[in-house]
């Protein structure tokens, strides 16, 4: 049943989906280049949004994905200066430091009972915050930071007919990563422990497994995946840094957990969508003929539209049970 | 007496209700006096104990990046409260934050996680831009035309999250956030193509005279009293009409208020519509409510994150009007004060930061008692 609905979207989207590129290739918008910045923007949302799905899967709901990604978009950039290497900036101020805060957010919110709605804002709150003040901590510049193009992550150039598609290793990773947890999730003990522990969390209890401990573990995971999320964007993508440089994309993840239904597969065909309709707007912010016709503070609109539009149509879906509700034993 | 004794076990249920009830008989008497004492005790020093955590957390990172917090904290009081224009300043500071902290209230109250009171203060004040700076009308009408014109139109943005929480299930968090997106592109959009203020281009058009209110002293002018009547106004809804009574019945418990009839589709339009008007009217603040600019800049730096910081001053407030009058001027101490850290090279986005960590301490609803049982070592 699962499987089958999977399947007809697929039939329907994929062939609709390559109508419309032969569409906007009409119109003067290269489609390599729609794809490219495509998959540079889905890589992100894709990351968050499957750690979402399975952090929620287990029980904790964190809206701070936002937070997540701007402070180690900053760690990213000041690990891969102080490691000389662009994987080491992803490894330790994306990897490392969005595990920590992971770890600290599902440690007060599975431990300290914390209402994790308001504590995800407040992590919130402390990136939009801590940003601006680390970039002048760090490089005594307010606001912006170019750093040595060299510390950007290669990407691997495949030849389309005249053109060259650039692809990042760490879309690849996103994607690796996405089916691993499919399979985490759906085929092994841990997977079945993690629903368990957001459906019905006193069975998980009395099975003998520690329910905090896996939703900190879960958390962990997915504040790791955002942390490299966050440090993707700067180090894989802008080769720059400053202050609004996730311009909502932690929502916009969170939008396409919900929006799949914290299903891993679906949370990332989502964040393609999502990814698309940046691709796009970048795209057409660049195209010569659309670009004097429309100002580019409405293609800057779309991602965020396409997002309303998407989760109006879908609508609320089923959540687990326990979601954002600490277990208390009783 | 033994066997009163006995009887006091048996039925001291009964006892207890008779207590009850003659403690109720006295309404103006001593222990009803100290009731209400004590049950504001615990979430006072709560919200004390979270502000203290906050400002650790500060000088924390201000140690980490290898600043002195002493200084710096120094310098934020000394220049905010030891001179009359740094508190007319911090007032004037408090006004939006206290209406942004009204819509994340409201939104509490009956439920609802209302950040969208960014993205309406962007629209209220392009809203007070359009009225206040290209149109004339008479002094008293101006005034009262542009208020009411920014938070209607702060209002009428909430509409496309309510209708898609109401009917199509949304969460909100993301409809709001994407709105919020929505409207900075396009104030800065309107801003840039129409309403731009000729020969600087990197603001909008300032307020007419007429549609400015009186200045009082530094930067706070008579809006502070619209606002503070507005928080009355919302409060004398809340706790005193039925509809008040079916949004906080619907925010503490949607069973029974789902029993007792009450309309949902009704409470959330009218939750986030008061929020709507609330941001609104601080967006407005903003424009003819603060000298020495009377605009919004193309950047929008003087409304950015006013919603957003609203957050921290309705969690601070307990969610309640009147606390959020005390809280927004605590914050407004604070954002006025960054600007002397800054002098010490202090970014004054630390502030924010500040907020989030006393945010995220509010979040642990067991602070208090985690607090007393480890640190104080209290029964």
């Amino acid at each position: 049943m699962k499987i089958s609905r999977k399947l007809r979207f697929l039939i329907i989207g994929f062939p609709s989906f390559i109508m419309f590129l032969c569409l906007l290739s009409v119109l003067g918008v290269e489609p390599i280049h729609i794809l490219e910045t495509t998959f540079m923007a889905m890589t992100p949302l894709m990351l968050a949004a499957v750690g979402e799905s399975i952090n929620e899967r287990s029980g904790v709901v964190n809206i701070g994905l936002e937070g997540i990604f701007l402070i180690t978009a900053v760690t990213g950039v000041y690990y891969a200066e102080v490691t000389g290497s662009g994987l080491g900036g992803i490894l330790i101020g994306g990897a490392l430091v969005g595990a920590l805060i992971g770890f600290f957010f599902g440690f007060i919110s599975s431990y300290g009972k914390a209402v994790q709605v308001i504590a995800g804002m407040g992590l919130n709150l402390v990136g939009l915050g801590l940003v601006p003040f680390m970039m002048m901590a760090f490089w005594a510049f307010p606001g912006i930071h170019i750093f040595d193009p060299d510390l950007k992550i290669g990407t691997l150039n495949i030849q389309i007919g005249k053109e060259i598609f650039r692809l990042s290793p760490i879309t690849i990773f996103a994607v690796a990563i996405t089916i691993f947890l499919h399979i985490l999730l759906y085929r092994t003990l841990i997977g079945l422990r993690i629903q368990a522990a957001g459906e019905r969390p006193e069975a998980l209890d009395v099975a003998g497994i520690n329910v905090n401990l896996t939703r900190v573990l879960a958390s962990t995971l997915c504040g790791s995946l955002t942390g490299i999320g966050g440090a993707f964007m700067p180090l894989g993508w802008f080769g720059g840094l400053v202050k609004e440089i996730t311009a909502g994309r932690g929502f916009i993840a969170l939008a396409a957990a919900v929006f799949s239904g914290l299903d891993p597969i679906l949370a990332a065909v989502s964040s393609f969508i999502f990814g698309f309709s940046e691709g796009l707007a970048f795209t057409i912010m660049i195209t010569p003929t659309i670009k004097e016709v429309i100002p580019h503070y409405f293609i800057n609109m779309i991602p965020y539209i396409v997002t309303i539009i998407a989760l109006a149509i879908v609508g609320s879906k089923r959540f687990p049970k326990a979601l954002g509700k600490p277990y208390i034993r009783e | 007496m033994a066997k009163s004794s006995k009887n006091f076990q048996k039925f001291y249920h009964i006892y207890f209700l008779f207590n009850k009830t003659y403690v109720w008989r006295r309404p103006f008497g001593e222990d009803r006096m100290l009731g209400t004492f004590s049950k504001l005790k615990k979430p006072i020093l709560e919200t004390l104990i979270a502000i203290l955590i906050g400002f650790i957390g500060g000088a924390v990172l201000m140690i980490i990046f290898r600043y002195d917090p002493i200084t710096a904290y120094v310098a934020l009081f000394q220049g905010t409260l030891l001179s009359v224009d740094g508190i007319f300043e911090s007032l004037a500071n408090a006004v939006p934050l206290m209406l942004t902290g009204l819509t994340f209230a409201i939104g509490v109250r009956s439920g609802y996680f209302n950040v969208g009171a960014e993205g309406q203060a962007y629209i209220g004040a392009m809203g007070a831009v359009v009225l206040a700076g290209s149109i004339s009308l008479p002094p008293g009408i101006h005034v009262l035309a542009t208020t009411l014109f920014a938070m209607i139109v702060g209002a009428l943005w909430s509409l496309p999250v309510s209708a898609l929480k109401a009917w199509r299930g949304v969460h909100e968090v993301v409809s709001t956030i994407m709105l919020n997106w929505i409207a900075l592109y396009l104030v800065r959009y309107l801003i840039e193509y129409y309403y731009y203020e000729p020969g600087r281009a990197e603001r909008a058009l300032p307020a007419l005279p007429t549609a400015r209110y009186d200045v009082i002293g530094a930067s706070l002018t008579t809006f502070i009293f619209v606002a503070i009547g507005f928080i009355v106004l919302t409060y004398f809804i809340l706790w005193r009409t039925t509809l008040g009574y079916e949004l906080r019945l619907t925010g503490s418990n949607p069973e029974a208020a789902r029993y007792v009839g009450v309309n949902y589709v009704k409470i959330v339009f009218l939750n986030f519509f008061i929020g709507g008007l609330a941001a609104g009217l601080a967006g407005a603040s903003q424009v003819i409510g603060r000298p020495p600019a009377w605009t919004i800049y193309k950047t929008l730096g003087n409304v950015i994150n006013l919603g957003f910081n609203g957050i921290g001053v309705a969690l601070i407030g307990r969610n309640h009007p009147f606390g959020i009058i005390f809280s927004s001027i605590f914050l407004g101490i604070l954002l006025y004060g960054s600007r002397f850290m800054q002098y010490l090279g202090v970014d004054p986005d630390l502030t924010v930061a500040i907020n989030g960590i006393i945010v995220l301490s509010l979040s642990l609803p067991e602070l208090y008692s985690i607090i007393r049982k480890h640190i104080v070592g209290g029964r």
